[in-house]
């Protein structure tokens, strides 16, 4: 092989990087069944059972949604509470398998979801990195690795061995963001993140994405700032009742939502 | 490149494929892995968080505590002293050395009813966390059954003592007890992942649990002879898995001589068999139990 064959293949292969798809959605459908009258006993549950009277109402969070996401894209979830972005992130996530459909995903997937679940009041600062660290999936010797960062990002050297009781609710959240955003996901999943903590603290949380887009992260968002994502995200999906209503460059999909919410 | 050249090629790549299913590192709903390989591939992924979650559950409990570590000890201890003048005081069981006969059996025991009641409650309070990461389900099952285990290992020291002060002497024959522990570890975390499936639907089996553990207690010779037994009872107490399993604990401790290879057998496959059927049913239903929760 030439050393022209082997720049040609490079760059074919830099070509077929750019377009590659690192999480696809194939007529993706959740269905919930919901009990008409909750039955929380197993004593109530064995009656019901005998008399037949267990009725279920179906409700269908997502109906046939599909889309791709291209490596280093980043994509935007738009539409009203109850529309199904959740379930969609949570699909994406696998956390929760589609009733149809298919959901693959290429690369590990780090979710910024809900900042500090699993958090322990009675703990450190700093064992609550570990619990977290390892809550997410990394390795302990990965975490110890990225405590001096996860510090400093959060600006909590004081008060790293203090049981987190004693933290104010900001810098708990800055603690739970700096330890999610500690390790450069390949895939990241944001649902409403950047709506917490002080002005200063968002402006971190997004320069902080901003930073990972540069390097090449893909980034799924859930947000209903429809500026945020019309300068993040290169296109955006706008979820209505369940269904894809609109697919397509972001500034088009959340003008056209925009429009239809006035 | 030779035909066997890139029939390596695809096999490998099929192999790291495979591998990327398993390990997280990839993900599709259409082509999973059947859930019991899956859980176990995924729990060891996550190894270091079962152990955070054992090194929190131990934390927590010596912060809120003054005495600390010494509450683990002093805890068996006193509960000990109440049972020996009870029942060897009131009811005169003729045993000699009862205050370690006692002990013993109530060290594995309470090891069985505390890491299944935990696994329980621990998988209820991830609800909230497993609808919105992924974290392997049966993390906190096995987690449970670790911190019991850990918790054993410190109840050790004060039978140690016990056992001076009551004139027995330590037998060569504990070194089995790790073997004995390994089952009953086993069978609690078989027993706990099929609470935990159940919890999960209905919020009552914890109150019901607390309810049977309590009538079990007294059907298993934990503080009383096995010759008491009456004829009519023994064959229910034969098939009772915790009889077993005390008896292989205690037997090492008490008696200074190991279980007959009957009884070990006997042990080996309940406690493997409920694990592994604790394993298939949880894995198999976890998807779903943890929106119930």
């Amino acid at each position: 092989m030439s050393r022209g064959d082997t720049l040609q293949a490079a760059a074919r292969q830099a070509g077929a990087e750019a377009a590659e798809a690192v999480l696809g959605a194939e007529g993706v459908s959740v269905r919930f069944r919901i009990p008409m009258e909750p039955i929380r006993s197993l004593k109530e549950y064995a009656i019901r059972q005998l008399q037949r009277r267990l009725a279920f109402r179906e409700v269908w969070a997502l109906r046939d949604v599909s889309f791709s996401v291209a490596r280093g894209e980043c994509f935007g979830i738009i539409g009203r509470n109850g529309s199904g972005k959740s379930t969609l992130l949570r699909v994406i996530a696998r956390v929760l398998r589609p009733t149809a459909g298919r959901i693959w995903v290429r690369g590990r997937v780090a979710p910024l979801l809900e900042l500090g679940a699993g958090f322990h009041g009675e703990l450190t600062g700093r064992e609550n990195v570990f619990l977290n660290g390892t809550l997410l999936g990394h390795p302990r010797a990965e975490v110890a690795r990225r405590l001096d960062w996860i510090v400093s990002f959060a600006e909590l050297w004081d008060f790293i061995d203090a049981p987190l009781r004693t933290y104010s609710t900001g810098m708990v959240a800055r603690l739970a963001f700096a330890t999610a955003t500690a390790w450069e996901p390949e895939i990241l999943l944001v649902d409403e993140i950047l709506a917490v903590g002080d002005e200063a603290f968002r402006r971190k949380c997004r320069e902080r994405m901003e930073g990972f887009l540069r390097g090449g992260t893909t980034i799924v968002l859930v947000s209903h700032d429809m500026q945020l994502v019309q300068e993040l995200c290169q296109r955006a999906l706008w979820l209505d009742g369940g269904r894809a209503r609109a697919l397509g460059p972001s500034a088009a999909v959340t003008a056209e939502y925009q429009g239809a919410s006035q | 490149m030779g035909p066997a050249g890139e029939g390596l090629i695809v096999g490998v790549s099929f192999i790291r494929q495979r591998f990327s299913l398993y390990s997280g590192e990839a993900y599709d709903s259409a082509n999973r892995p059947p859930a019991f390989l899956e859980e176990l591939a995924a729990l060891w992924v996550y190894r270091d968080l079962v152990r955070q979650l054992v090194l929190r559950d131990i934390k927590i409990r010596y912060k809120r505590s003054v005495l600390g570590v010494a509450w683990t000890m002093l805890n068996p201890l006193l509960s000990m002293l109440v049972l020996t003048i009870v029942f060897s005081e009131l009811f005169r069981f003729e045993l000699p050395a009862y205050p370690v006969y006692i002990l013993s059996g109530a060290i594995i025991w309470n090891f069985f009813a505390q890491s299944t009641t935990m696994a329980m409650q621990q998988f209820i309070w991830g609800g909230q966390l497993m609808t919105r990461i992924y974290i392997p389900r049966t993390v906190f099952a096995i987690s449970a059954v670790g911190t019991g285990l850990v918790n054993v290992v410190l109840a050790l020291v004060p039978l140690l003592v016990i056992m001076i002060i009551a004139g027995a002497r330590p037998h060569a024959t504990m070194a089995f007890l790790p073997v004995a522990l390994f089952f009953a570890a086993a069978f609690a975390t078989g027993v706990g992942l099929i609470l935990s499936s159940l919890a999960a639907i209905f919020p009552d089996v914890v109150d019901m649990y607390q309810v049977l553990l309590t009538a079990w207690y007294f059907l298993t010779p934990v503080f009383y002879p096995e010759a008491i037994v009456p004829g009519a009872m023994r064959l229910w107490l034969q098939l009772n898995p915790m009889h077993h399993i005390v008896a292989a604990f205690r037997a090492p401790i008490y008696y200074g001589r190991l279980p007959s290879a009957q009884a070990l057998g006997a042990v080996a496959v309940v406690s493997l068999a409920t694990l592994v059927a604790g394993w298939a049913i949880f894995t198999s239903q976890a998807e779903k139990l943890v929106y119930r929760l």
